[in-house]
This record gives structure tokens, C-alpha cells and sequence, in this order.
């Protein structure tokens, strides 16, 4: 900022839109690498529970790998952690967290 | 190791091979029933912390997801002492529902070697049994990494059986 002085304006009144109500915000399911998994299996259970298409599951596969973890998932909070859960069954190393 | 047949997955297997799928089938079923314990590093890997900064909120998830959880771990480990044939070896067939299940068991078994073994990322697992070997070739580790690298195989046949 240059030397001039800001003009001296009350700010005006406005509600806040901005704030969403926590309940409303989206949750993500996020599963992490791991050294065990095989990679064509974490794609075939990407597959499997979410029916995602072989190209988008092995991209998350490699986001997973590459980067220690991605987002499988969004949506409500109950959602997530059923997903969560199902990624447990299949031994994926799953957390539910806010988007 | 496994082939597809038909609408079957079908594996022929040496007594060898079911004395130590039985083991380690058995040995899931053991953690999760006699003394299941989250501080046991096993048990923690295999029912992560949904939440991992809200030790509250994972207990709560816990509450209502892990009996079904336990349940279906240990019927999946059941799946395979289920289809095992006899001491002598022999074949196994099994259909898409009990294959995905010996899937989900072999990744159980695995995942509970990998943390007794301490496999990290980058881990060899050659120079793993290389080094084994030249420390005491009669060791339980030698055993152990050995089982591990097989089950990996097996099921990653399984897996490429199913897929085909």
C-alpha cells in the first residue's frame, strides 16, 4: 500500500452470507497411503464401492500414492463415514473429515 | 495361484500352501475375537481412527460400526478356511462372492504381517529376506517375510483372475 490515507468510511452493514451452518458444509472421505496395499487392488475397490471409472479410480490411486493421500468422497456427514467404514472392510486406510 | 475357469476362480494349492493360509486365516480371526485391542498396532491399522483429532467423534463411529465391521472381517477370513481343501493340498473354486471375499482376507492378512514386519513405503522386500537369510536362515522373520511375499502374490492373481 502507497502513503495515501484511507478514506474514512464506516464499513456498511451487511449480513453475513458468507457463514454457511457447520451441519450444511460438506464432509470428504479421505484414504491415505499406505505401504501394504496393492495398487491394483486400492483401484479395484475405488471401482467397486463407488463405481467410479477405471481411469478416475486409478488417478486416485496415484494421488494417493504420489501425495499420501486423496478426497474419495463428499457429501453429508453420515455418508462419509458409511464410506468410511466400507473402506475399512476392504482394509483401505480411510478418515472422514470437512471439506 | 489363481486362474478363472468358467464363471470360477480356481487355484490349485500344495499342503504346504494350506497349512499357511489356514495359519494366517486363522491367526485374523484370533486378533479379532480373544482380546481385540486398539493399542495393538494390528488392530489399529485394520479399524483405523475415522477422526483422527476427535478421539470422541471416533468412538462414537466406533460405537455403531464396529461390531459389523469385526463381523465382517472375521467372515471373510472364514471364507478361506471355509474353501482350504485338505492337509494333503488340493484345489479350491471359488465363486465371484466367496472370491471377493478371499480378496478382502488376504488384504486382512497382509495388512496385519506388514505391520509385524514393519514394511514401510520403499520397502524391498528381496533385500528384506536377502538380509534375513544372512542373519539366520532358520529364522521366524525369514518365515514370516516369506509368507508375506506369497500372499502377495496370491492375491494380486486373484485380484487380475477377477478383473480379467
Amino acid at each position: 500500500m502507497g502513503g495515501m490515507t484511507a478514506p474514512q468510511v464506516a464499513p456498511v452493514e451487511t449480513p453475513d452470507t458468507e457463514e454457511v451452518p457447520a451441519a450444511d458444509r460438506p464432509w470428504v472421505t479421505i484414504v491415505w497411503d499406505d505401504p501394504v496395499n496393492l495398487m491394483t487392488y486400492v483401484t479395484w475397490v475405488f471401482q467397486k464401492l463407488f463405481g467410479y471409472s477405471r481411469e478416475k479410480a486409478e488417478r486416485l490411486m496415484l494421488d494417493v500414492h504420489h501425495k499420501g493421500r486423496a478426497v474419495v468422497s463428499s457429501g453429508a456427514r453420515e455418508r462419509m463415514e458409511h464410506d468410511a467404514s466400507q473402506l475399512h472392510a476392504y482394509g483401505l486406510w480411510a478418515t472422514v473429515d470437512r471439506s | 495361484m489363481f486362474r478363472r475357469q468358467g464363471g470360477r476362480y480356481v487355484a490349485t494349492f500344495a499342503a504346504d500352501e494350506v497349512r499357511v493360509l489356514r495359519k494366517v486365516a486363522s491367526e485374523v480371526v484370533g486378533l479379532l475375537t480373544d482380546g481385540f485391542d486398539h493399542s495393538d498396532p494390528v488392530v489399529s491399522r485394520l479399524f483405523p481412527e475415522v477422526y483422527p483429532d476427535d478421539p470422541g467423534g471416533t468412538a462414537e463411529f466406533r460405537r455403531y460400526t464396529e461390531g459389523d465391521l469385526k463381523t465382517a472381517k472375521i467372515d471373510q477370513a472364514g471364507a478361506i478356511l471355509a474353501a482350504l481343501p485338505g492337509e494333503t493340498g488340493g484345489e479350491v473354486r471359488l465363486d465371484a462372492e466367496a472370491a471377493e471375499a478371499w480378496l478382502r482376507a488376504l488384504n486382512d492378512a497382509r495388512l496385519a504381517m506388514g505391520v509385524r514386519l514393519e514394511i514401510k513405503d520403499g520397502t524391498d522386500l528381496g533385500e528384506e529376506l536377502d538380509d534375513a537369510v544372512a542373519e539366520d536362515p532358520t529364522s521366524s522373520r525369514v518365515f514370516q517375510l516369506s509368507v508375506y511375499a506369497y500372499l502377495g502374490y496370491l492375491q494380486e492373481s486373484l485380484l487380475n483372475a477377477l478383473i480379467d
